[in-house]
């Protein structure tokens, strides 16, 4: 029981440190600092995060040991990969580096979402339904995200376009977002998980499909949509995890990341719309 | 369940939607120069997803959870990581310049 209230009360920490965080990043004076309350926050709710673990060991999971293990294994290989990459990494390469760890938190998202719907415990229609919606948008941010970095560092170098294209993304569009009511309707029968399956490679291509067409030059528009997307799916996640932290940081970053979309594109005097669904390229090929 | 199951969807709601207004207010008056530093941090922000993974992980109690939930730590921790490296060092530099030209 006190175990449930300590991490309660660390993400409510988390949370409220990560808003004064932001807010402190947001003036130039105190910008830096403001990374660094935002990085107290996270060292302490993954920190109390592992106090679950106490909970565990009176209900009894004979995997739990494998599991801290594999936790410790996992935390140490993807922060250190992380850490190392992100200090070596030239000053010029860094919007595709934002790019790549933001699809990875989108990669996060969908995990926990894969985790959730392959248990057969029957969660309500509601909560299945945000799951997979929050799945949906973190699949997209993850390969979207992907192909964002890719195009910033040059292993993509010209923006793949065919006659229809809109229409064929539509259709994937649609075909994927049928395929997750039906995961919804068909949880926990046998025949749903091969759905699921379905579902999240049709997201993943949707999200490939979909930053294709679009233009080096627009990628950190795009990218900070990714951005906004993976907040919004951390917060359905968090929700579908019953955990307040998650949703308050998640939605946060979803609005923060939409507004400061709209004024990138602003900035560049182009709309939102414009940016995704008409192509820079072809733009100034015609005039 | 991190809190007791009481928090009903209402409730949920209420939380998105106040943080949703936080997050609007807390971005709308920033200079454009910050626009970079603020996306790459408020990308570190929702690198809390981890905290989901290793709930994930840790209680999993079968091959598929555990496979799945290693990814997701190891995806999400890179996440906050690197956000936190990347967004340190923009500001840093961002600072530095600062200082030199007043």
């Amino acid at each position: 029981m006190y175990v449930q209230h300590l991490m309660g009360l660390s993400g409510l920490l988390a949370a409220g440190l990560f808003i004064f965080g932001l807010k402190r990043m947001s003036s130039p004076v105190t910008a830096l600092s403001g990374i660094v309350v935002a990085g107290v926050g996270m060292v302490a709710a993954v920190a109390a995060s592992f106090l679950v673990v106490f909970d565990l060991m009176h209900a009894g999971n004979d995997r739990l040991g494998v599991n801290v293990a594999l936790a410790l294994v996992a935390l140490a290989v993807g922060a250190g990969w992380a850490w190392w990459k992100g200090g070596k990494v030239a000053m010029t390469a860094m919007p595709q580096m934002v790019a790549l760890y933001n699809g990875m938190g989108g990669g996060a998202a969908a995990s926990i979402a894969a985790v959730a719907l392959s248990g057969d415990a029957g969660g309500s229609p509601l909560i299945l339904g945000v799951t997979v919606i929050g799945a949906l948008i973190g699949s997209v941010s993850l390969t979207g995200s992907v192909i964002a970095w890719a195009k910033l560092d040059g292993k993509i170098n010209h923006p793949w376009r065919f006659g229809g294209q809109r229409i064929v993304n539509g259709v994937i569009f649609a075909a994927t977002a049928l395929l997750g009511v039906g995961v919804v309707i068909f949880h926990g029968v046998p025949s749903g998980l091969s759905l699921a399956i379905l579902f999240f490679f049709g997201a993943l291509v949707f999200g490939v499909m979909m930053t294709l067409p679009i233009g080096g030059a627009d990628m950190p528009v795009v990218i900070s949509l990714y951005n906004a997307f993976t907040g919004l799916a951390v917060g359905l996640e968090g929700f579908a995890l019953q955990n307040p932290a998650l949703m308050i940081a998640g939605m946060v970053v979803g609005s923060a990341g939409t507004l400061l979309t709209a004024l990138m594109a602003k900035a560049m005097n182009r709309s939102l719309s414009n940016v995704l669904f008409s192509n820079f390229g072809d733009l100034s090929g015609a005039g | 369940m991190i809190i007791d199951s009481s928090m009903t969807w209402l409730i949920a709601l209420y939380i998105f939607m106040l943080a949703a207004f936080t997050g609007y207010e807390v971005i709308s008056r920033v200079p454009s120069i910050l626009h970079t530093p603020l996306m790459s941090g408020s990308n570190f922000i929702h690198g809390i997803v981890v905290v989901g993974a290793l709930h994930a992980l840790l209680t999993a109690t079968g091959l598929f959870g555990q496979v799945v939930g290693f990814l997701g730590v190891a995806l999400g921790a890179a996440n906050a990581a690197g956000g936190y490296v990347v967004t340190d060092r923009m500001l840093a530099m961002f600072k530095t310049s600062d200082r030199k030209g007043g």
